[in-house]
């Protein structure tokens, strides 16, 4: 579906217009007829609508989240009991690599491309993304990478260099299966995704904004996804040297990490957590955003201290690459090093508090609503916390020096990352599943849901903060009793306490997924502003048509959507409803644009992702195939490039066009 | 790219096409890119525990030559985007062509240069200089060969009359980028080849 003809104005129309042309490609581009399915599973398969693409990330990270969590049950088992056997060490080592490399790459920031992709356009009142071929060919770059990465599982066993994979000791030496190889090309591959991700989100965030809508009227959403974006711009290309360099070390015998040729170990360190560190923070800050959207909703206030919190979320974005050292202070760096990147460690903390103030004071006197979202929201402010403060005790050096490698690390980047950024996607799974599937999620199950997983896992980290000051070290395989201590203080009491824990989140976790069947066969009809919200993405259907909006809505406010249907009244200064959100649609639709121009499906990007897994594998297995591959590859670009990415009317058969093209975009 | 795509480059809240802000912002991430491989050689490039030391491989008077030829290809460039903008279709695909031959023969000055190291024994393998010294200059020489299939693939759908979307910008895409890699190779010719160890 390219083009969109739509009737005669005043005629609400459902989901897609049932009056579109037929379409028959009459042009070849390349060797391939354009596909034109807009139903079944082709219309997924060559789709180039972000909506579609931000659903299908969601699902992938899902998946990915399911087989994470597993690995970490496998963990918490194994740790149990003093000298458990659930596991043997290599096992173990190839289970918290791939549990934290799964969490990290293939759950929190797919989910967090999902949710930027499906919903910053929406929120800025665009149509799609400025190049949607791209926007497929990340996605597909992304599954590509995750299915390389586990493959590796079945060939000979997983990366267990730990997710930072430190070099030499990801070397071959010590690392001989194949797994390390499988993880840089799949993390190679997975880079693409996020690096043409960002530069598409950057330009439809600076190019495509809606007439009326200035930088400072964009939701906090779109704002720190943008941060997110430029973090990935410049961090995803250093990353990608440091595997380059493994990968030619381990494949083609370079000698980057070969510490007896005379390599530098803290090479791979500098270049992993130059990448690294802004990594933490693309991870949580769309969490952030999606809690600065839900809190306001929720509170029934505007958020508390707009500027002041894209402001501090500008500053997490550029304070975030000085601080990168701070994971390398047991390293040797030398004190004025460790003195410079300890001060800056601090110093961050700064624009995160302004953060947790702001939120704090959005709620302070508002009428609050606890649905699930909101709940999801406030835990994730008071786990984010523990979890920042206990951040800060790592940025003085001497007491990091203690911390190093033990299980209190452990507990900090849990709270932050599973208290800050997967609460944040809960929250933001119960506030947009409406928007997204026009069906609301069970609030009662998910009120279960969220009190099962804020137990669980306040049982399964906190008592790490007990175990890692006691000694625990990190990536070890087993525990002994013997070692255990004694009183309120011996290990082998917390890791049982942690071990139940994990089995509660689980089981929280599993209601979560429990909660979408039920809603999924529930018939019953989410209504079209369920929450009483106040952006833009929900001044549209549920789930939204393919073109997004009838008309493009011209931005006054921020908040455009709440002032649409309040107004301020000038007596008593309180906020009268004027319109329904039915209404200010009814309006909207009144004005539809009548021929709207939307980006083609196409199957290049499927097939330019195709080619990326087949260069791994042939790198590893053997370079013929790397050049099948590479051919792949070429073709692709080939036909692409000769592909306008929205097809020209003579494409349909139909109605020729007289109308005005609007909301064409590049690709 | 759209048929509309003039017409959209008025309508962005930048003033920016689309494409030309992407390719800045890629040509922005490629300096990280460039940047961590250039720290790599210059943290190692004093290291060898085996075969030739820069300074007694180097041939300065032969790459400042290859060099001044990728410098003039951007000229070329330069020439290639300027009639593209005039829609002088041959003198596009001259300039062109002019521009892909000079980055071939840097190219293959650059073939020849690594044949010769080899040859004189620094190997991929041989040292942390080799190993950085090759991985380095070689990332830029597929930039460059990039480049090449660029030029001549316009070339060819050009002369076929197939190109989709705006014709000078599509040449100027490709010149941002070709200039991009030239810059890159002054920064590289300057650390790696001229500043002494």
């Amino acid at each position: 579906m390219a083009i969109i003809e739509r009737p005669a104005p005043n005629v609400i129309v459902p989901a897609l217009p049932a009056g579109a042309p037929a379409i028959t490609p009459t042009r070849t581009f390349g060797a391939l007829k354009r596909p034109v399915a807009s139903t079944g599973w082709k219309s997924w398969l060559f789709t180039v609508d972000h909506k579609k693409l931000g659903l299908m990330y969601g699902a992938v990270a899902m998946f990915f989240f399911i087989v994470g969590g597993l690995e970490a049950v496998l963990i918490r088992l194994q740790l149990a009991a003093p000298e458990g056997k659930v596991l043997n060490a290599d096992l173990y080592n190839q289970m918290f690599t791939m549990h934290a490399t799964t969490m990290v790459f293939l759950f929190v920031m797919p989910m967090a491309a999902g949710f930027a992709n499906y919903f910053v356009p929406l929120q800025i009142g665009a149509r799609d993304v400025a190049f949607p071929r791209i926007n497929a060919f990340g996605f597909w770059c992304l599954l590509a990478g995750g299915i390389v990465v586990n493959l590796a599982w079945f060939l000979g066993g997983a990366a267990d260099g730990g997710w930072f994979m430190y070099a030499p000791n990801s070397g071959p030496v010590f690392s001989p299966s194949r797994g390390v190889d499988f993880w840089t090309l799949g993390l190679q591959i997975a880079g693409i995704a996020s690096l043409t991700g960002a530069i598409n989100l950057i330009v439809t965030v600076l190019n495509m904004r809606a007439p009326g809508m200035t930088l400072m009227k964009m939701p906090v959403f779109t704002w720190l996804i943008t941060v997110v974006q430029f973090l990935l711009l410049f961090a995803i290309p250093v990353i990608t040297v440091a595997l380059f360099l493994l990968t030619f070390q381990r494949s083609f015998g370079a000698q980057f990490f070969d510490v007896a040729a005379g390599a530098d170990p803290l090479l791979w360190q500098h270049l992993f957590w130059i990448f690294g560190h802004p990594e933490v923070y693309v991870l949580i800050l769309p969490s952030f955003g999606i809690v600065s959207e839900v809190l306001p909703v929720f509170s029934r206030k505007p958020l508390f201290g707009y500027p002041f919190v894209v402001f501090s979320g500008a500053a997490i974005g550029f304070v975030g690459w000085g601080v990168w050292a701070h994971h390398m202070f047991a390293s040797g760096l030398g004190p004025v090093s460790v003195a410079v990147f300890s001060v800056a460690t601090m110093a961050i903390a700064v624009p995160t508090g302004v953060k947790i103030i702001n939120w704090t004071l959005t709620m302070w006197g508002g009428k609050l609503v606890f649905s699930t979202a909101m709940k999801f929201s406030v835990g994730l402010i008071v786990l984010f916390t523990i979890g920042g403060l206990s951040g800060v005790t790592h940025s003085v050096a001497p007491s990091d020096t203690q911390q190093t490698d033990t299980y209190y690390i452990v507990a900090h980047f849990h709270y932050v990352l599973f208290g800050g950024a997967i609460f944040g996607l809960f929250s933001g799974f119960y506030y947009w599943w409406p928007k997204m599937f026009g069906k609301m999620l069970n609030e009662r199950l998910g009120s279960w849901n969220f009190w099962f997983m804020v137990i669980g896992m306040n049982m399964t980290f906190g008592p790490m903060h007990i175990l890692g000051l006691q000694g625990q070290p990190r990536r070890m395989y087993q525990w002994t009793e013997a070692r255990a201590g004694e009183g309120f203080f011996n290990i082998a009491f917390w890791n049982l306490v942690a071990s139940i824990g994990s089995l509660v989140l689980t089981f929280g976790i599993l209601l979560f997924l429990i909660n979408i069947v039920v809603t999924a066969r529930s018939k019953v009809r989410a209504p079209l502003d369920p929450w009483n919200a106040r952006s833009l993405e929900w001044m549209t259907s549920s789930p939204p048509k393919e073109h997004n909006f009838d008309s493009i809505p011209h931005v006054h406010h921020l908040d455009e959507f709440f002032h649409r249907k309040y107004e301020e009244d000038p007596v008593t200064h309180t906020m009268r409803e004027v319109a329904t959100a039915e209404q200010v649609l009814a309006e909207l639709e009144r004005n539809a644009d009548t021929h709207i121009h939307m980006p083609s499906p196409s199957y290049w990007p499927l097939v330019l992702a195709t080619g990326l897994p087949i260069v791994a594998l042939g790198i590893l297995y053997s370079i013929p195939v790397a050049i099948v591959g590479g051919l792949v590859i070429l073709y692709a670009i080939y036909g692409w490039s000769l592909e306008p990415s929205v097809a020209v009317d003579s494409d349909y058969e139909g109605p020729s066009s007289n109308g005005h093209a609007v909301g064409a975009t590049h690709g | 790219m759209a048929e509309t795509a003039t017409h959209d480059a008025h309508a962005t809240s930048t003033g920016l096409s689309n494409v030309k802000l992407g390719m800045w912002l890629f040509l922005g991430s490629e300096c990280l890119l460039f940047g961590g491989l250039i720290s790599t050689y210059m943290l190692y490039r004093g290291r060898v525990s085996d075969g030739p030391t820069p300074e007694q491989i180097y041939d300065i008077p032969f790459t400042s030559v290859s060099s001044f030829v990728l410098l003039m290809s951007s000229l070329t460039m330069v020439l290639a985007v300027s009639a593209a903008q005039k829609r002088d279709d041959r003198g596009t695909n001259l300039w062109l062509t002019v521009t892909a031959l000079l980055g071939a023969t840097f190219v293959g000055g650059q073939v020849y240069e690594f044949t010769a190291f080899y040859n004189e024994g620094l190997g991929f393998t041989t040292s942390l200089f080799g190993s950085s010294f090759y991985t380095l200059t070689g990332f830029h020489g597929v930039h460059v060969t990039v480049g090449i299939i660029m030029l001549l693939a316009f070339v060819a759908i050009n002369k076929r009359s197939r190109v989709p979307g705006s014709k000078s910008e599509a040449v100027e895409m490709i010149g941002l980028y070709w200039h991009f890699v030239d810059i890159v190779w002054i920064i590289i010719f300057t650390l790696v080849y001229l500043i002494p160890v």
